[in-house]
């Protein structure tokens, strides 16, 4: 590893892993691109992203069980259902066109940000009209 | 049956895992909206709970790519560490914020992850 590479490596990780602790994701969005450009091929990247998801959500898991906001039972249950959702997605990707799902998933992702946004918009107008 | 949370639950779970086969994103930017949407947590619960699961999904997808030998172990403590302190900053920087904010950069995140789709 070059030190440009590892510069890079350790500054794109701390700024994943605030989006992770931020956000609720694993980083993965962040960590995937970066290994990539470090010269990992795309498997490579998908695998060692979740070995650097594990210690970055497991940091989130303790801090957030001090906050007191981890509901453990439903993320129990998100967790083992997503992973019999993996096998299904491996059976759908074989069969249908990258860019299709690709195009699919943006337009879904753009219309939930929305509702996202209509949701926090009233609620901040709910709570100024509480005050 | 599909007001029952469990059920909603387990609905989440599986598309969340669906979306990180198919597209190579995690399943995070699926739980959160929708655990707030559908579920009625308050974001923070949202992100907190996506965090376990995570987890999880993420564990027993290292458990399936270790067996083929594609894990860079030097390159993940590369990223993983300093992103660890990343992480406690990000929790920390949370509980500064209200509700409305956090979904509100959310929503910013995922508008931002649906262009570079429609885009790539």
């Amino acid at each position: 590893m070059s030190a440009t590479t590892i510069a890079l490596g350790l500054a794109l990780g701390a700024v994943g892993g605030v989006l992770s602790g931020m956000f609720g994701v694993g980083g993965g969005i962040l960590f995937v691109p970066t290994l990539v450009a470090l010269g990992l091929g795309q498997v490579e990247a998908a695998a060692t992203s979740l070995l650097a998801v594990v210690p970055t959500a497991t940091a989130g898991i303790w801090r957030q069980t001090r906050y007191g906001n981890l509901r453990v039972k439903p993320a129990l249950v998100l967790g083992v259902a997503s992973i019999a959702g993996v096998e299904a997605g491996v059976t759908i990707a074989t069969s249908l066109p990258e860019h299709v799902l690709r195009r699919l998933f943006g337009v879904v992702m753009l219309l939930v940000a929305a509702q996202l946004g209509h949701r926090a918009f009233r609620e901040r107008a709910r709570y100024s009209e509480t005050r | 049956m599909l007001s029952s949370q469990p059920v909603r639950l387990v609905g989440i779970g599986l598309l969340a895992g669906l979306l990180s086969a198919l597209l190579g994103v995690g399943g995070g930017i699926a739980i959160v909206p929708l655990l707030i949407l559908l579920c009625a947590f308050e974001p923070r619960e949202a992100a907190a709970t996506s965090l376990g699961a995570v987890a999880i999904t993420a564990l027993a997808g290292v458990a399936l790519y270790a067996v083929h030998g594609d894990v860079r172990v030097g390159y993940a403590a590369l990223i993983g560490l300093p992103a660890v302190g990343g992480a406690l900053a990000g929790t920390a920087l949370q509980q500064r914020v209200s509700g409305a904010a956090l979904t509100l950069g959310f929503a910013g995140l995922l508008t931002g992850v649906g262009i570079w789709m429609l885009a790539g």
